[in-house]
């Protein structure tokens, strides 16, 4: 496979930054994912599809809108009725996941090359996040592992959190330069460390 | 404005787009009565009150949403899938079940 060049690459700068005199609250990282995939199921065919899901990534999927799991390597979540986001540290997961959902349950896109993943750690990320999307991120109100579907200035950006105070954001790869930025601005205030 | 997506929950109207009248009936493509057409393109009931409408959850799940607004004081008494059962989860919001 040819070596992926991260858009973020330009803006990218390792180290601290802002105001981190007394401490680094936010961590901010790209994932890079080797597979992004989105699932969506005809109607009527969800079950199948999560049950494919299961098959593929050993994720059993919980019921429940934006409902998700995540293993550390593999991660899932629901964005959408009867659409799911699958993403893999390894490549080839699309490929897996085009043999297990047959035609009749629905389809498979690979957005392995059209998004970015961005993930936000730290004891401010709630903080942080919340200037830039209007929706509650508190722990009982958005668990770990599910997600959410939501966009900042119409930059459509979907969020699972993958820990107490740890999110991964998946925003259009046009778009992850600019929002990398806005993110960065967002955490000066707190101190940031770019890793 | 909030709007209650059955899917993502209470959201700020600016993640929906309005997609007009939810009273309007399409005639079949192939039809040639006008009077039909005419309804389907210009009449409108406008109502100071209840509103069915359809709204678009076009920057969250995208889901296409039956709304009842009302033109007063902008109170949504209900929001809904517009196909129904099938395009819900059968499942819900998982912090909304008991």
């Amino acid at each position: 496979m040819a070596e992926r060049q991260s858009p973020l690459e330009p803006e990218f700068h390792v180290g601290s930054h802002g105001n981190f005199e007394h401490g680094v609250e936010i961590l901010l990282t790209e994932t890079r994912p080797g597979s992004i995939v989105q699932l969506a199921a005809w109607p009527g065919e969800e079950k199948k599809l999560m049950e494919a899901i299961r098959g593929v990534t050993g994720l059993a999927l919980p019921d429940g809108a934006g409902g998700g799991l995540s293993d550390g390597v593999k991660s899932v979540f629901g964005f959408a009725p009867g659409k799911f986001t699958v993403t893999d540290e390894a490549e080839g997961l699309a490929a897996a996941l085009a043999k297990a959902v047959t035609p009749a349950i629905g389809t498979v896109t690979d957005l392995s090359h059209g998004r970015t993943a961005i993930r936000i750690a730290g004891p401010k990320a709630e903080w942080v996040l919340s200037k830039f999307f209007a929706i509650d991120f508190a722990l009982p109100a958005f668990p770990v592992g599910a997600g959410r579907s939501t966009a900042h200035h119409d930059v459509f950006a979907q969020i699972q959190r993958t820990g107490a105070d740890q999110f991964d954001i998946h925003v259009f790869r046009s778009f992850a330069r600019s929002f990398w930025k806005a993110l960065c601005h967002a955490s000066e205030e707190v101190g940031y460390e770019v890793q | 404005m909030l709007i209650t997506c059955p899917y993502c929950g209470p959201r700020d109207v600016i993640e929906f787009t309005y997609q007009g009248d939810g009273n309007r009936e399409r005639p079949e493509p192939a039809s040639q009565n006008f009077e039909a057409w005419n309804a389907y393109v210009y009449d409108r009931l406008n109502p100071a009150g209840d509103h069915n409408e359809i709204w678009q959850h076009s920057g969250g799940c995208r889901a296409h949403l039956r709304v009842m607004r009302n033109t007063l004081t902008h109170e949504i008494s209900s929001v809904a899938f517009v196909r129904g059962d099938h395009a819900s989860p059968a499942r819900g919001r998982a912090e909304d079940k008991p």
